[in-house]
């Protein structure tokens, strides 16, 4: 991604959040449930995490249209839309819309699809019948898989993607080829889904290790070097778990801001009646 | 496009849709409308005429059939800094786009702490009368209604029709604009050059002293007539046109009432959760010791809306029983 290029994210997007520029408290305020994360997805070129599964692939192809239309994509130095979804997003009805539009519109969007081969419990033989690249070609634009474990090849098909659509190439659909080692949330059990020995098969093949392994065998960075590394991940990891715990909780009152952008009668009103209510305390702890 | 900028001319409610987009688009290049059959086909309500002609297809985006994405590619594009004017044929057909319009768009400004804003307006042809069955004739201002951060916008008049479109589409916030498809044949004095309608003010556009008819939209009229044939009665009745939902200006309703001390509320949708209870609620509530006889609300029945025009008539409010409740009221 060029300075220019705007991305809209799933809610998981951490990796490219913290590549734009953006303090990782920010995603954990939201999390946390103290703000709304805070970061402002235009100056960052980050849309805001989108949690409702798929929708961001339509924000990016009416960004990608409204880009074309002020003239900012067909040049070496145009503009360009990321769009990242999973493969149970695949299924969504807005995202095969989305590759619709994209197509006849001829947008400048790339649509980066993490295959991790399970939407929670239901593997990826439950959302295709054919490897997801090969959908765009239905839709009217290449479409690629790559090694999702390969950083290197992740980020070379990333980039011609990208600068594909910025010179006015259209749409391509990258299908990230990966494995979902973790849970999907804290309530989920994978165990009673999937067999131990299929992880197994994918830790082997750790997009982190096998970068590391590349460095070193090509002489590019050394012992030191990576000791410095878990260093400054170790006490960046720290300094946020502070941070986090640390987070103020909002006051009450500001459930009313940004409701409407220049304000709403309505919620004045109920702003007002709230503040008084809330002033009826006065002197108690609350 | 039909020359409706002459003084003293008329207009069609119809017409005026075209016209007050057209007039915000000449007014500010970065608006856009887009939808099916909007442009060279003009629009299936004809309520797109002339402006593919005069903006072209580089703001005037025929697109495909696809709601969802109509209503999530405007919020993107909006997002450019662009003005979109998006139409979603039928509002029945909001449903195949809720979760845009309740889940993303209206919450865009709240979710980024204010930082982002999708100025853009959706328009819908909403409203039965017509005979177009259950699934093209529902009156669903009451579905926007109940989101907080959209704006429900829902005129009578084709010189509301362009002051209200000019309004909502400078407007930062998302606005639903909901034109009647039973009023698009009917015809009003043109507006003037630059004429805005502010939203959120309601107008008294029959005024009364014995009983308040709150409308909107197809209402409107039916309350009028309503209000005629009881005056031949010695009944004096107040009509005041709502013409949008949020914002809801209940001053003017409360004042209204302050005045008559009787309140019938004239609504096109279902009576379970329609918009009227809502002015019921905070009538009961804020203007109680003005009330000197219950709140009545003249609604349609809760059935989906037949297709046989004699049973759409007996679904949906009437002078005739707009006549009679108000009769009711006067003499309680």
């Amino acid at each position: 991604m060029r300075p220019q290029d705007m991305a809209f994210p799933t809610y998981r997007e951490h990796g490219v959040l913290y590549c734009r520029g953006i303090d990782p408290i920010m995603p954990l305020g939201l999390f946390r449930g103290v703000d709304q994360g805070g970061w402002d997805p235009i100056e960052m070129k980050f849309a805001m995490y989108t949690i409702v599964i798929g929708a961001q692939t339509l924000h990016a192809t009416g960004y990608a249209m409204g880009i074309a239309m002020d003239g900012k994509v067909g040049t070496e130095d145009g503009e360009a839309v990321i769009a990242y979804f999973g493969d149970g997003a695949s299924s969504q009805g807005d995202v095969n819309e989305a590759f619709v539009w994209s197509s006849v519109f001829h947008a400048p969007v790339v649509f980066f699809c993490q295959n991790n081969q399970y939407a929670i419990s239901e593997p990826l033989e439950r959302q295709t019948r054919v490897p997801l690249y090969q959908r765009a070609h239905g839709f009217g634009f290449p479409g690629v898989r790559v090694d999702g474990n390969d950083v290197l090849a992740s980020y070379a098909v990333t980039r011609a993607a990208l600068d594909q659509a910025r010179v006015g190439q259209g749409p391509t659909l990258i299908e990230a080829y990966t494995y979902r080692m973790g849970a999907h949330t804290t309530s989920d059990d994978p165990t009673r889904y999937r067999i131990a020995s299929e992880v197994e098969a994918w830790q082997a093949k750790d997009p982190i290790l096998r970068v590391r392994r590349f460095l070193e065998q090509q002489g590019l960075a050394d012992q030191s070097f990576f000791g410095e590394v878990d260093e400054q991940a170790r006490v960046e990891a720290v300094k946020l778990r502070e941070r986090v715990l640390e987070l103020p909780d909002p006051a009450p009152v500001t459930m009313f801001d940004h409701v409407f952008p220049n304000g709403s009668p309505e919620i004045d009103e109920e702003r007002e009646q709230f503040t008084a209510y809330l002033s009826s305390f006065a002197g108690e702890v609350h | 496009m039909a020359d409706v900028t002459a003084t003293g001319g008329t207009i069609t409610y119809r017409e005026a849709v075209a016209e007050g987009i057209a007039r915000e688009m000449r007014r500010d290049p970065t608006v856009v409308c887009l939808g099916e059959d909007i442009g060279a086909a003009e629009g299936v309500f004809k309520t797109t005429v002339g402006l593919f002609k005069e903006f072209g297809p580089r703001r005037v985006w025929d697109t495909p059939i696809s709601e969802q994405a109509i209503v999530g590619a405007a919020m993107g594009a909006a997002m450019t800094g662009i003005r979109p004017v998006a139409e979603i044929m039928f509002s029945d057909f909001l449903a195949c786009c809720w979760d845009y319009l309740a889940n993303e768009i209206p919450k865009v400004r709240y979710m980024t702490g204010g930082q982002v804003t999708v100025p853009l307006v959706v328009r819908t042809a909403n409203g039965g009368g017509l005979g177009f069955g259950a699934q093209h004739s529902q009156a669903v201002e009451n579905w926007a209604l109940a989101v907080p951060g959209l704006k429900v916008v829902a005129p009578s008049t084709p010189a509301d029709v362009i002051g209200l479109m000019a309004a909502s589409i400078r407007s930062d916030d998302p606005v639903v604009f909901f034109e009647h498809k039973g009023l698009f044949a009917s015809k009003g004095p043109a507006a003037p050059e630059g004429h805005v309608v502010p939203l959120g003010a309601a107008a008294v556009v029959r005024p009364g002293a014995d009983v308040t008819l709150v409308a909107l939209a197809s209402t409107v009229p039916v309350a009028l007539r309503a209000a005629e044939t009881v005056a031949a009665e010695g009944i004096d009745a107040e009509v005041v046109d709502l013409r949008c939902l949020v914002p809801l200006d209940m001053h003017t309703v409360l004042d209204s009432v302050g005045r008559t001390s009787r309140l019938v509320i004239v609504e096109e949708n279902p009576y379970q959760g329609g918009w009227g209870a809502t002015v019921a609620s905070i009538v009961a509530d804020e203007g109680f010791e003005s009330l000197d006889a219950p709140v009545r609300r003249v609604a349609a029945a809760c059935v989906p809306l037949p297709f046989a025009d004699s049973l759409e008539q007996v679904v949906l409010p009437t002078a005739d029983k707009v006549a009679a409740e108000v009769r009711r009221l006067a003499a309680y």
